[in-house]
């Protein structure tokens, strides 16, 4: 069947890459350095392809994304570190920690539409970063000191069910429901789509794999601090969803590749950095005003004017 | 003849503010019935889809369909009920293709779960091959199965207006409300449509109220018709009737029917 083919594809391609940058590194070609970038790149791609769901499909211009990444971090942090428990179930508790505070967060605030939902998000992202910071457990603005677990391995497989999951949700009967409410929430609620049920679902699992890059990011560095997940991080979060197009998940994922090796490469220059990275945001913009794919996915390239539709 | 009831508005009102958009309606539609709402611009036909359709809660009287209180519904929960209908101002989903347009409301046609659609169980593939086979029956009806992959922006307008009513359809409803499904249309197009709206009210036993202002339709197909104005009921009855009450003329349609 065709549907499954399409999974087996993804499948495969997944694999492919693994095994490529998996013999890389056992080889030696990818030092620590790359391989530190490379983590970080699976890492954005999380949180961009995390956001996408919310701003993209179902168009809730949602910019506290950063607040369930902390969510996340901490809470995967305080599993391994004080509780001792594997890394594994760490990264589960922090995703579904991070999903609940989204449940939460979701109810009060998607009532608002707008630039109203997107001060409110800001508002509450602040709210859980203050509350990190004022917790003397997790080492208050000190931070909290955690041991690197985070592996290539880990990384690559939160992107995989990243995608998998989301790409899923999104060609389905709920994804089109989401979709209906970017489109025209009155006319989608008018079809029988539950427009705040769907809201708040595409926000959940916005959260959980954001609280899952929380959790990877955490045991990636040393130490987490609060001032780490500040508003400024939710708008990386939303640059790379900006910029690769709102509406396309392949388009987060090259933003946020793209945009990673841009500000890995420009490191060696700490003086200049903002400077040449707004710039290449500006430049961006500019040539491709809806952002570098548009609503289309990188599968519309491969289906010589085909039937659309169904990806994974 | 009363269980024949489809619909009952009983003294129904909305207030905005100060302002009483509407007030004192009663209207009944029986079950098969086609039955046009007539007004001047700023009557309050609008806002009384509105209302029944959930989108405005009457802040007086009572709307019952098929048995039941309608108060307090959203309205993708009226929808479910079985009330569906078209804007005015085509409120198509522009970015999604024709067909997804259709599949949009036949979204509870198929009940596979979220976590099917997730892990690709084989609930989710039965639900969305039934959901594509029925929605595209739908675009057949229309004419509009040759375009299902076409955005739905890229269409010319009087396909969006048929799509529109298509989409409608797809939710299954009992009751039709179509906001001004003429607007816009050339009369050959008008006269299309006339055909169209009296083929689905038969094929699928629709009971269909609506708005519209171009006359030679609504007196073509109308059995009744009410008229507002000023947000007030100031008539109703046989399209004949309508057409010699001098309130109606009075009001609303002056020269055009005289002549």
């Amino acid at each position: 069947m065709k549907k499954s083919k399409a999974f087996w594809v993804y499948i495969i391609f997944a694999l492919v890459i693994y095994t490529i940058v998996q013999v890389m590194i056992s080889g030696g070609t990818l030092d620590l350095y790359y391989q530190n970038i490379l983590i970080q790149m699976c890492i954005n791609i999380m949180l961009a392809v995390s956001l996408h769901i919310v701003i993209g499909i179902t168009g809730q211009f949602s910019i506290g994304h950063a607040g369930f990444m902390a969510v996340g971090a901490y809470f995967s942090a305080i599993a391994t570190m004080n509780l001792g428990l594997p890394f594994f179930v760490a990264l589960i508790i922090g995703a579904v920690a991070a999903g609940f505070a989204g449940l939460l967060v979701g109810i009060p605030t998607l009532r608002l539409k707008g630039d109203y939902l997107a001060i409110a998000t800001l508002g509450f992202a602040e709210i859980i970063r203050i509350v990190f910071l004022n917790i003397d457990y997790v080492g208050g603005a000190a931070g909290m000191v955690v041991t690197n677990m985070t592996t290539w391995t880990f990384a690559f497989v939160g992107v995989v069910l990243t995608i998998f999951v989301i790409a899923n949700f999104t060609n389905s009967r709920h994804g089109r429901g989401a979709i209906a409410i970017r489109e025209d929430e009155i006319a989608a609620d008018a079809m029988g789509i539950n427009t705040t049920y769907y809201k708040v679902v595409a926000f959940t699992i916005g959260a959980i794999f954001a609280g899952l890059a929380g959790g990877i990011y955490s045991h990636n560095f040393f130490i987490i601090q609060p001032t780490t997940f500040n508003f400024l991080k939710s708008f990386d979060i939303l640059i790379y969803v900006v910029l690769g197009g709102l509406g396309s998940l392949s388009g987060s994922v090259i933003a946020a590749i793209f945009l990673t090796i841009v500000s890995a490469y420009l490191s060696n220059f700490p003086e200049t950095r903002m400077i040449i990275y707004s710039l290449v945001l500006i430049l961006v913009m500019l040539y491709r005003p809806t952002g570098l794919m548009g609503t289309k996915e990188i599968t519309h390239l491969f289906k010589f004017g085909k039937k659309g539709g169904s990806k994974v | 003849m009363t269980s024949n009831l489809l619909l009952q508005v009983e003294n129904v009102g909305i207030q905005f503010g100060g302002l009483k958009a509407v007030q004192n309606v009663n209207m009944h539609m029986n079950k098969g019935e086609l039955v046009g709402l007539i007004g001047p611009n700023g009557a309050g036909k609008t806002t009384t889809f509105n209302m029944l359709t959930g989108v405005y809660q009457p802040t007086e009287g009572v709307i019952t369909f098929d048995g039941k209180n309608l108060k307090g519904l959203k309205p993708y929960q009226v929808t479910k009920l079985g009330i569906s209908r078209t804007f005015q101002n085509i409120r198509l989903f522009k970015d999604l293709s024709v067909l997804d347009n259709v599949k949009v409301a036949n979204h509870n046609l198929a009940k596979h779960s979220i976590l099917s659609s997730i892990f690709r169980l084989p609930n989710h593939f039965k639900g969305e091959e039934k959901m594509d086979r029925e929605s595209i029956e739908f675009l057949k009806i229309f004419g509009l199965d040759v375009y299902k992959d076409e955005l739905a922006k890229n269409l010319p307008y009087g396909m969006q207006r048929r799509l529109e009513i298509a989409r409608a359809l797809a939710a299954k409803p009992q009751l039709l409300l179509l906001d001004e499904p003429a607007a816009g249309m050339n009369p050959q197009e008008t006269h299309h449509l006339m055909e169209l709206i009296a083929f689905i009210r038969k094929e699928f036993d629709l009971t269909i109220l609506l708005i519209e202002h171009d006359m030679h339709l609504v007196m073509g197909i109308c059995e009744r018709i009410y008229v507002l104005d000023h947000g007030q009921l100031i008539a109703d009855g046989t399209p004949e009737e309508i057409r010699n009450n001098p309130k109606v003329i009075e009001a609303y349609l002056g020269e055009e029917v005289i002549e």
